[in-house]
């Protein structure tokens, strides 16, 4: 600890409160604002049904969800890490299209992830048809394979999908990792994988944990793609217990509960490495490749591109040919469906830009330990990724209900408007539900990016005489613009995607794309959704890749 | 830090002057609030502003309808909330979130047991569940029980029981024959399932050509839907492997099939209230009854109104005699009993 004080700058004994740290507390307190509500719904309820609950339910979705969680850790862990690794320590063909198109998945949304694969893989798809030609079979009736509507079949496609979150922040850290730290290794006489076990993967244990928790919450968010695939986890027995039995404050209940045993485990988790520091102070340049030839150059470019081809080109492939037969049959993309994709990318971009703001500044604010509630208000400025996403809309109803009489109230006094909803009547309901969502994101990234400047870099600068602000302006923005670009690309397309808070507090006649998807969903005809699904898809490319191709060039 | 909060609060007021350009509570519109996919009821939509000049903005708000009204309050611009199911209807209705219609067209039209008897809600169409059965399988008359029959083991397709239509059936089950016997009913159904309880229902007539189950349950507007596409398109397909019967409940005998309802209330606080109610009754206008039943391929409440052919092939629909808010007292315990025993699991 006695280390750490002295690497802080000494102009100031204790933290002052400004304008910013003002603020800062008012975006915790926004956050917290949908949790309150919830806390109160959950104590407004009896707590009977938890009778019910536990004998029937909660056994059953609390292991299923924890199976499903710790299945796709699993396979993001591996496919992130790995993939990661593969193009930052390899020289191969195609790696440096594979550095960016490692992250084309994300702009998959897990549902159409699994409507797509339960149709390329049902009996009557183009994968079971070719085994069946092949084995000389007629019917679906006489040979199948076995169904993808299973717990596996649900960790593989979420697994395919979410990998790039690992993907992405163990690159950076990979890429910004001083090279001489496995140089040394491997002068110690480590091989090549030794250096990888021993130095690399507790090296990037920050980035790898961050990557995980994030599609970890994804998958607790997630309610299309188990309902797609039949599994019963926590949070559709929170659907279940609102919607099909009208208990909103049991489902708040069960909401609570999984609020509790998220933030614990991640609280775990830092807790495991919170007196471990991994600033570096060594002039960083990244590790130079290896070259690869012949059978390995071929094996290393198979094991790039299986991620890929599972996780983007599957589901593009069947999402084109899907839009083709739509198209041909109708002619022409609908008005509604392009200003619903005007739509889409207004409030994504709008949202993404206030979250990445706020999150700098939080975390710049906290960086300093003498000021002691900053580690409170960085953890609950993340609470709202914990939170599944109807479960934060139906939390936000009541806060947005009260600024709205505010405003509606002051309005009609100030400028005898008529009453009317402000917040819950515009697209600003969905915007401020999506920062407090996705802060996590901004907060997260950015913190981690902080966290491996080293202190001495700030502490010069202000003996030289800059202030705090011309420091952070000078030094840190230009340092950390890797790590905004990640949180920001990652806020817009997991914003574009976002449905469950879209869908309970837009106004009136206002799509975005995935709402429209849900909508062709809810018909029973999600095929006809594919145009939209072509477009949230196609929409996230562009970020991922102007993201890829910045920090591919980038040298720090 | 200055240009930053400069630039923050240039965007929230360019936010607030969207909202005030985005408000619609201007005369001449009626704005609904449906758990209903809008699109569905478009072409109707449009047939009424064309005739009566009032413009219908609509949002879709498939869960959390009630929450919703409830916590925008007075200032509330929804004036018709429109579900698909009673169960959701009554959630509107039970809330107090709605006001009773005095309007004779919808009495006369709408048969009793199908509004409220104080005037609080409207039904406007029924949507019976049926089985749907492979072509390949010799089967003429079936009961909701027989689903339970252990011969159908490893051939039952059906969709999360969690789901308002099944639910609803189940309720209906419990109304018929107590709880107890549905509890076992529901186990058998469990064990004869070919695959999860999961998906639409249209994917039970594609898991049926697909091979992966013989018979299933599903909404009959599905079928016309499916046999009316497009010749040669998937769906198409699908409808044309399957035959749909409509089962009955075996007790009591003279039981009719399970049949939902689509319908409608007006919101307490609606600004546009005259607008809403002629909304209402235009639902109720041959015109509109004809586009539920050959756009929706749904049963029309008004008498007389034409059929679509695919739907007059299966035959009359004989709806079960219980008030469908006699049933839908037994959701809850429904739900409870799909947890019991484990029917998504």
């Amino acid at each position: 600890m006695s280390e750490n004080t002295l690497q802080q700058p000494r102009l100031k004994k204790t933290h002052s409160f400004n304008a910013s740290t003002y603020l800062v507390l008012g975006v915790a307190f926004c956050v917290l604002a949908p949790v309150l509500t919830l806390l109160w719904h959950a104590f407004s309820g009896d707590f009977e049904h938890w009778i019910g609950l536990l004998q029937n339910v909660i056994p059953n979705s609390l292991g299923n969800t924890l199976v499903l969680l710790v299945g796709v850790a699993i396979v993001v862990a591996c496919l992130g890490t790995g993939s990661a690794w593969l193009t930052t320590a390899y020289q191969f063909p195609t790696r440096s299209i594979l550095m960016w198109a490692l992250l084309l998945p994300l702009a998959v949304p897990t549902y159409i992830m699994a409507f797509a694969y339960l149709d390329v893989m049902h009996p009557l798809g183009p994968v079971q048809s070719i085994i069946r030609d092949l084995l000389g079979y007629t019917s679906p009736r006489q040979f199948r394979l076995p169904d993808i509507r299973s717990m596996g079949g649900a960790i593989v496609l979420l697994g395919f999908v979410l990998y790039p979150y690992v993907y992405l922040s163990t690159r950076v850290m990979f890429m910004t990792q001083a090279a001489n730290l496995i140089e040394a290794a491997r002068t110690l006489g480590c091989t090549r994988r030794e250096a990888f076990f021993r130095v690399v993967i507790p090296m990037a244990r920050p980035a790898i944990a961050v990557g995980i928790s994030l599609a970890l919450l994804e998958t607790l968010n997630d309610i299309g793609a188990s309902e797609f695939l039949g599994i019963q986890t926590m949070t559709v027995s929170v659907y279940t217990t609102w919607i099909s039995r009208s208990n909103l404050a049991g489902a708040a209940q069960i909401a609570i509960f999984m609020l509790i045993v998220v933030t614990t485990l991640i609280w775990l988790e830092r807790h495991g490495r919170h007196r471990q520091r991994y600033a570096n102070t060594q002039r960083m340049h990244p590790i130079q490749p290896q070259k690869l030839h012949g059978i390995q150059a071929l094996i290393a470019m198979a094991l790039g591109w299986f991620p890929i081809i599972c996780g983007f080109i599957i589901p593009a492939i069947y999402l084109v040919a899907e839009s083709v037969k739509r198209l041909e049959a109708a002619g022409t993309v609908s008005d509604d469906l392009i200003r619903g994709t005007f739509n889409t990318i207004t409030v994504a971009a709008i949202a993404t830009f206030i979250t990445v703001s706020l999150g700098l500044l939080i975390a710049w604010v906290v960086r300093n330990p003498r000021f002691t509630i900053g580690k409170f208000i960085l953890r609950t400025s993340s609470l709202g990724y914990a939170i599944p996403g109807t479960v934060l809309a139906i939390g936000l109803l009541t806060p947005y209900a009260l600024i709205d009489a505010f405003i509606s109230n002051s309005m009609s006094f100030l400028f005898q408007l008529p009453p009317q909803l402000y917040i819950m009547g515009s697209m600003s309901g969905i915007i401020i539900a999506y920062v407090i969502r996705f802060m996590a994101i901004s907060v997260g990234g950015i913190e981690a990016g902080l966290s491996r400047i080293p202190p001495s870099l700030e502490n010069a600068s202000r003996i030289l005489g800059q202030s705090s602000r011309q420091t952070f302006f000078k030094i840190h923005l230009p340092l950390l613009k890797p790590a905004i670009g990640a949180a920001s690309l990652l806020i817009f397309v997991d914003a574009m995607k976002e449905l469950s808070a879209t869908l309970l507090l837009r106004p009136l006649n206002f799509e975005t794309l995935s709402t429209w998807l849900y909508a062709e969903a809810a018909r029973g005809t999600y095929e006809e959704g594919a145009i939209a699904a072509l477009i949230i898809v196609l929409a996230g490319l562009l970020p991922v890749i102007i993201l890829a191709k910045s920090q591919t060039k980038s040298n720090y | 830090m200055m240009s930053r909060n400069t630039l923050l609060k240039k965007s929230l007021f360019a936010m607030s002057a969207l909202t005030i350009s985005m408000s619609a509570l201007a005369s001449g519109e009626v704005n609904l609030y449906t758990t209903r996919e809008p699109r569905l009821i478009q072409p109707i939509l449009d047939a009424f502003e064309k005739d009566t000049g009032i413009k219908a903005n609509t949002v879709f708000i498939k869960d959390g309808l009630p929450e919703r009204i409830k916590s925008e309050g007075e200032r509330s611009p929804a004036d018709v909330l429109m579900t698909v199911d009673i169960g959701k209807l009554l959630d509107v209705v039970d809330q107090d979130l709605v006001q009773p219609v005095d309007s004779k067209v919808l009495k006369e039209i709408i048969p009793e047991n199908l509004r409220a008897s104080d005037d609080r809600w409207f039904a406007f169409s029924l949507r019976d569940r049926v089985l749907y059965v492979s072509n390949e399988v010799d089967l003429d008359t079936f009961t909701y029980e027989d689903l339970a029959d252990p011969k159908w083991k490893n051939k039952v397709c059906i969709r999360s029981g969690q789901h308002p239509y099944n639910t609803s059936l189940i309720a209906a089950m419990i109304a018929h024959n107590g709880p107890e016997k549905t509890e076992e009913w529901l186990k058998g159904v469990k064990n004869n399932l070919a695959r999860k309880a999961a998906g639409g229902d249209r994917e039970v007539a594609r898991d049926i050509l697909g091979g992966i189950c013989d018979i299933g349950i599903g909404n009959a507007y599905y079928v016309g839907r499916m046999k009316n596409a497009e010749p040669g398109s998937e769906q198409y397909k699908w409808g044309e492997a399957i035959k749909v019967i409509r089962p009955t409940f075996a007790n009591p005998k003279d039981s009719g099939t399970h049949v939902n309802i689509t319908g409608a209330a007006i919101a307490k606080y609606s600004p546009n209230h005259e607008n809403a109610v002629k909304l209402l009754e235009y639902l109720v206008s041959d015109q509109a009854q004809q586009l539920y039943s050959k756009t929706n391929y749904e049963y029309p409440i008004r008498k007389g109104v034409e059929m679509d052919p695919v739907m007059t092939a299966i035959g009359e629909l004989q709806a079960d005699s219980l008030p469908v808010t006699d049933i839908a007292k037994f959701r809850k315990q429904a739900s409870e009993l799909v947890d019991k025993v484990g029917f998504d699991n």
